[in-house]
Parts: structure tokens; C-alpha cells; sequence
């Protein structure tokens, strides 16, 4: 018998022992962040960066494949009981001894999981991961010229990127509200004090926002330069726009943070992505009704939100409970009580 | 359905007004829900499963009589808070809010022979919804036992206390055979219909693995111990199921519970859907220890109310849930374990045999005489 087939068999003779639980259920208790395991890590420190910005040190679990510079990880974090989770830039270069990791997350107003991890977040959490991802990376051959251009908390996969890797002629512009909101501040002028960078910082309370055709006066080489983007979206768009009208689009690497905002509405176009029907629903009607209108097979029991008979994934959108108003919004995992849940704007069910 | 309907001085207002209360009763406790509650359904699972390790290790040793009696002690324990404080609480979707896919009523297995998608779908669907209405609500005698005066006597009730008994010891079973409705389709025809054969086959794969589990594997592992471990698992499954058939038969059974009738709940507005809660259910007032081990069932009334509250939120929630009882002048059925026992131990005897022949006529004839 080969050893995969051994080990096979053992772990079906550990799981007759341990049903209807699994054997790794128990190994959990002692040992979450065990090869093998589901991914996790442990929060081990928060230092502050900014006024509203701090670094979460984080040791992965043993499963963690790594990362290359300039990607992003999901969190599973847990905030007043409740799982979210988010997606960081990975800040810590990709060589780090200590086999630890760092995002560095900038608290935005009513954000439920920037807040809680710049503000509450303690040492020895233990926190869901996935492996991380993301294609706003540096290639593998060296280009000669290089220009990061970012603004607020979209500093942070370049900072990663920085810490990584050195080039030879490396020029930044930042935007940011004031100076002490730049976060790695001190860490960028000791690059600069050393000649590994050329940093323009432009102060958007006194200097107003970056029109992107100063780049010819702050930056006159911009268009020879491979760059990379990432901040709000309107100074994404304008440098799509105006990389392109100078055709040397390619040259341009993007990162959207927030490719799209939920605005939660009074019912909506509900989209049954399985099925793949789409149907028009009121504010008021539970959307278990709007898919058995729709000829969608829908899971049901009570009809009145005690059985859980009817749970079903939220794929996109968001949902308005019908007893108390609030508002789901789609998140990976989450799940909704069709029976007792109404469309607050267009969604999408997986039926 | 009882003689003397015990609802019947409140007003169609002042039922809903009732209904209303409680919802926000229900609103206090969703906004308020958090970060402590996680902590508690975490800590108990997290418990559980240290108490039921240590238990089976000290079951190795079973041989050595006090070893048995510590493994069989704790065991028993273990497979209590399994089935009650957090196995039944998760199915109900207490605990989905935290969107922890471990913790979820979609993805949670019990230490149990039934399976717990059909748990779900007989217990939270069909007993929570028509509590206590005849015919539709089977936890009523679960199919085998006559319950109340307006059930029809067959002399099969005859032998109701027995059947009760043996229940009580195989109460799992009962549950798996309860959800699967085999006495209903155990008929020639239904038993050759595909779905049911399919719920049949997956009772029969999670009876097989439960028994082997407890009576071959751990029993095997404990080598000279085999046979003193097998009793000892046995005898923990055996506690767990008289434990829970008490606690659950003193949630409906005991003496003052209402059952209604098909046609009262047609049409039913959410108000009357709550008295029937409150009417149809009973408590067992009780220690915190208590609480903890019926699972928070001792709160029987407070979880017909709002079964997906979280568990651990009863106790306080009771307090506002009486009060409005008081306020309406309503029978809040309650009281210690023993006695609740006894009380629908009493009523299951007293139900095995036929109605006693009533005194007077009937009421009609009564009001008439009284009238003339």
C-alpha cells in the first residue's frame, strides 16, 4: 500500500473516532495555526502609523504560500461577534525573516473592520486569511524607470513593493490631506535621504487636488516610466485617461480598493445568478416570494423567519430584513433568510 | 380547545398590542447582540469538547471502577451539552449571525443518530410554526401518544406510559424515526417513494457511524477496558436521552398547557401566533447550572417566543416576558423539574385511558338550566 493511501485510511480510522466532528475540530482547540489546518493567522502587534492608520503584524498559519510585492490578502476578522471580512495590501516585504506579515489599514469613516483594526484590535487574536492574490505586481525583468503614483491608504501596496524591491531610478508622487496624514512618512524621507527615491508630496487640504496634467511639470519623464496606481478612483480614472491619451496606456498599472459601492435602496432588479432569471421586486415583497414567482426553485419552511429552512447565499447587493430594517449587505459567506428579507436595491440570490 | 379558553378577556387590540411588546423585546436583544455572546457559544463549544476528550481518555482506564465512573459522569455531560446547549441552539440559526461557517445552522452536525438537515425541518419548521395545533404539530405525543382530553381514545393508548418509557431511554431514535414520519410511511406504497427512501438511507449511514463510534471504536481502542467502555458509552447515551426526553417533555406536557385546535390557527396574525406560544409552552424554574444543562429549554416559553435568539439571552429575557404575562393576565406555567415531570408524567397515565364521563351534561345544557 502506498503512503497516500495509508495516510488515507488513517485519517478515515480518525474520523470514525472523532464523528460527527472531524479530527481536525479537536486539533483546532490546541494548534490553529497547524499545517494542515484552515488558514489562519495570529495578530501579534499594532503599531500606530498615522492619526488613523496603524500596521497589523501577523503571523500566517503554517499553510501561507507567501506573497509577491504589491498584493492584497483577505481577512476574516471578527467585529462585535460578527465574521467580516476585507481585503488589505500586503505592507511587509516578501523576504521578512520572522516569517510574520503586515497590512496597514487606514480607518475610514463608519468602517466596521478599519476601525476596529486600527483602534481595538488586540495581540493574540486569531484571525481567518486566504491565500493571498492580486496582479498589481512588479514584473519579473527590472524596468528601467519606475513611478508610483498613489494617494492615501493606496500608498500601501507600493509601500510593499518598496520594501521589496530596489530599482535604480524610482520617482513617487503621493497625495494625502496634510503631512501627518502621510502614512510611512518617516520610512519614505529616509529613502529619499538615502537616494533610493525622489518623493513628491502633494497636500491636497492646501495644495488642492493632483491635476493629472501637473505630472509634466512634478514628474517630465512620466510617460517613459512603468507605473503604478492606486488611491480613489477619480485619480485612477483621470491616469487611465490620460496615460491612454499619450498612448502609452500600457504602461499603466491600476488597483481599485473599492471596485463597487452597495447603495441600498427600496427594492430592485433581483438577479437568481443559478437559474439565471432576473425579475423586479418591491421593497416589501420577501424575495422567497419573488423567486417562486419567478418559477425558481427556492428553499422554504416556516415563512416567517423562525426555521432557517431558507437560507441561501447573497451574492452581490444588498437585502433589507423585513422585521427590523436592517440592512446585509452581499459579503462572501453571507447568508440570508429569504422568507423574511426583501431587495434594498438590485441583488443577486444564488438559486 | 380547553373548556375554559384562558385568552378569552383579551381584546383583538390588546393581542396585538402583546405581539408588539414582545417585538421589541426581540429588538432589544438583536441590537444588543455581540462580541460577548460569540465569546459564550465559543467557550461552551470549546468546553464541550475538552470535557468529552478527557472523558473518553479516562475511559481507556474504565477497567479501574473509579475511572469509569469519572469517564461515564463526564461522557454523559458532554453528550448533554452537545445535543442541548449547543446542538439544538446552532439548528435553530441562533448563532448564524456570527457568520462563522463552523457555527452554523447550515453546516452543523450533532453527537445525534438523526441527521440534522431532518431535525431541522421537523423540529424548527413543523413544531415551531404550528405549536401545539392537533394534527399538525407531531411533537404532540410525537404520533404515539395521546396528549389531551379532545385526542381520540384508541385502546393502543393503553400502553402509552410504556411506550413513553422506552422513548425516554431511546429518545434519539425516537427522534430519527419521528423525523423520517416512519410510522406514516412505513406503508407498503410510501415506502418505496424515492425521497423518503433517500431521508431513510441517510438516517441509516449517521446510525452506523454514531454506533460505531461509540460501541466498536472507542470501546476497541480501550483493549482490556473494551467491555467496561462499551457500558459506559452506553450508559452516557443512555442519561442524555431520559435528560433531554424530560426536559422536552416538560416544555408542552405538563398540566396547564393549551393545545388549539386546526382551524383556530387559520388566518393567524402575528399577535395570535405569540399567544400561542405563550399558551402552548411551559418552563422549569431552576439553578443557572440547570438552565445550562436543559440547554436554556428551561426557558421552554422565552424560546417558542423568539427560537433564534441566542440561548444565553433567555434568562434576562424572561424577566421582561413574565412581566407581560402579568400584565395580561396570563398563566405563566413554570416550576421545578421534578414537579413539571411528574405533571406530564401524570397526564400521559391519566390520558392512557379513556375520558371520564364529564359530571354535568355539557356546558350548553348548564347555561340553558341556568338560564331558565
Amino acid at each position: 500500500m502506498t503512503s497516500t493511501a495509508l495516510r488515507s485510511r488513517a485519517r478515515k480510522l480518525l474520523e470514525m473516532v472523532t464523528t460527527p466532528l472531524l479530527p481536525s475540530d479537536y486539533l483546532d482547540l490546541v494548534s490553529p495555526l497547524r499545517a494542515g489546518a484552515d488558514l489562519r493567522g495570529r495578530i501579534e502587534a499594532v503599531h500606530p502609523e498615522t492619526g488613523d492608520a496603524a500596521t497589523v503584524v501577523i503571523r500566517p498559519g503554517r499553510g501561507w504560500r507567501g506573497h509577491t510585492a504589491g498584493q492584497y490578502v483577505r481577512i476574516g476578522v471578527d467585529v462585535d461577534g460578527v465574521r467580516l471580512w476585507r481585503a488589505y495590501s500586503l505592507t511587509s516585504p516578501t523576504d521578512r525573516q520572522d516569517g510574520r506579515v503586515t497590512i496597514t489599514v487606514k480607518a475610514i469613516p463608519d468602517g466596521k473592520v478599519s476601525n476596529h483594526l486600527v483602534r481595538r484590535a488586540k495581540p493574540g487574536t486569531l484571525i481567518q486569511l486566504d491565500q493571498p492574490t492580486g496582479d498589481f505586481v512588479l514584473p519579473q525583468a527590472k524596468p528601467a524607470k519606475v513611478l508610483y503614483l498613489t494617494a492615501g491608504s493606496g500608498i500601501t501596496p507600493v509601500m510593499g513593493m518598496l520594501r521589496d524591491t530596489g530599482f535604480d531610478d524610482v520617482v513617487m508622487v503621493h497625495c494625502a490631506p496634510q503631512p501627518q496624514d502621510v502614512i510611512f512618512r518617516s520610512e519614505l524621507h529616509d529613502l529619499v535621504a538615502d537616494k533610493k527615491l525622489r518623493l513628491t508630496e502633494v497636500h491636497t487640504d492646501t495644495d488642492g487636488m493632483l491635476d493629472i496634467a501637473r505630472l509634466d511639470e512634478l514628474v517630465p519623464d512620466w510617460a517613459e516610466r512603468e507605473t503604478w496606481a492606486c488611491g480613489p478612483a477619480g485619480l485612477l480614472d483621470a491616469a487611465e485617461e490620460h496615460w491612454s491619451e499619450h498612448g502609452v496606456q500600457e504602461r499603466l498599472h491600476t488597483e481599485r480598493f473599492r471596485p463597487s459601492i452597495v447603495v441600498a435602496g427600496d427594492g430592485g432588479e433581483v438577479t437568481f445568478s443559478t437559474t439565471g432569471k432576473t425579475v423586479d421586486a418591491g421593497g416589501a415583497t420577501p424575495l422567497l416570494d419573488v423567486g417562486e414567482e419567478a418559477g425558481v426553485l427556492m428553499p422554504s419552511g416556516c415563512r416567517m423567519g423562525i426555521c432557517f429552512g431558507c437560507v441561501t447565499p447573497l451574492k452581490a447587493g444588498a437585502v433589507r430584513d423585513l422585521r427590523t430594517g436592517e440592512i446585509t449587505e452581499a459579503e462572501p459567506g453571507v447568508l440570508i433568510q429569504t422568507c423574511v428579507s426583501a431587495a434594498a436595491g438590485p441583488c443577486d440570490i444564488e438559486r | 380547545m380547553t373548556a375554559i379558553d384562558p385568552t378569552a378577556h383579551l381584546t383583538a387590540e390588546q393581542i396585538e398590542e402583546l405581539g408588539r411588546e414582545l417585538d421589541a423585546i426581540r429588538d432589544e436583544v438583536i441590537a444588543d447582540r455581540g462580541e460577548k455572546d460569540a465569546a459564550y457559544i465559543r467557550k461552551v463549544i470549546s468546553a464541550q469538547r475538552k470535557l468529552e476528550l478527557v472523558s473518553r481518555g479516562v475511559l481507556l482506564f474504565s477497567l479501574f471502577p473509579p475511572a469509569w465512573l469519572i469517564g461515564t459522569a463526564g461522557l454523559s455531560v458532554a453528550k448533554i451539552m452537545d445535543n442541548m446547549e449547543i446542538g439544538h441552539n446552532i439548528l435553530h440559526g441562533q448563532w448564524d449571525w456570527m457568520r462563522d461557517p463552523k457555527i452554523h445552522s447550515t453546516t452543523w452536525e450533532w453527537d445525534h443518530v438523526s441527521p440534522s438537515e431532518q431535525w431541522k425541518h421537523s423540529h424548527n419548521e413543523l413544531h415551531h410554526t404550528y405549536t401545539n395545533v392537533i394534527g399538525k404539530d407531531n411533537d404532540l405525543g410525537y404520533g404515539i401518544m395521546r396528549v389531551d382530553e379532545d385526542q381520540r381514545w384508541h385502546p393502543f393508548h393503553l400502553g402509552q406510559p410504556l411506550w413513553n418509557f422506552i422513548n425516554a431511554c431511546f429518545f434519539e431514535y425516537g427522534i430519527a424515526a419521528y423525523d423520517l414520519e416512519l410510522g406514516k410511511n412505513l406503508h407498503k406504497r410510501r415506502r418505496k417513494n424515492p425521497e423518503f427512501r433517500a431521508r431513510a438511507r441517510a438516517v441509516g449511514r449517521k446510525i452506523r457511524k454514531q454506533v460505531l463510534k461509540d460501541y466498536v471504536i472507542h470501546p476497541l481502542l480501550s483493549g482490556p477496558s473494551f467491555l467496561p467502555t462499551l457500558a459506559a458509552t452506553f450508559t452516557a447515551n443512555l442519561v442524555r436521552n431520559i435528560w433531554t426526553h424530560s426536559v422536552i417533555m416538560c416544555g408542552h406536557f405538563p398540566e396547564g398547557v393549551q393545545v388549539f385546535e386546526r382551524r383556530s390557527i387559520k388566518g393567524e396574525t402575528r399577535g395570535q401566533w405569540y399567544l400561542r406560544q405563550m399558551m402552548g409552552s411551559a418552563n422549569i424554574s431552576g439553578s443557572k447550572a440547570m438552565h445550562f444543562m436543559t440547554g436554556n429549554l428551561s426557558h421552554q416559553i422565552e424560546h417558542h417566543l423568539f427560537p433564534d435568539l441566542p440561548s444565553n439571552r433567555y434568562a434576562e429575557v424572561a424577566v421582561k416576558v413574565r412581566a407581560l404575562f402579568e400584565k395580561y393576565e396570563l398563566e405563566y406555567v413554570t416550576g421545578p423539574l421534578p414537579k413539571q415531570v411528574l405533571s406530564a408524567w401524570h397526564k400521559v397515565f391519566r390520558l392512557s385511558l379513556p375520558n371520564k364521563k364529564p359530571k354535568v351534561k355539557t356546558p350548553d345544557r348548564e347555561q340553558e338550566l341556568i338560564a331558565a
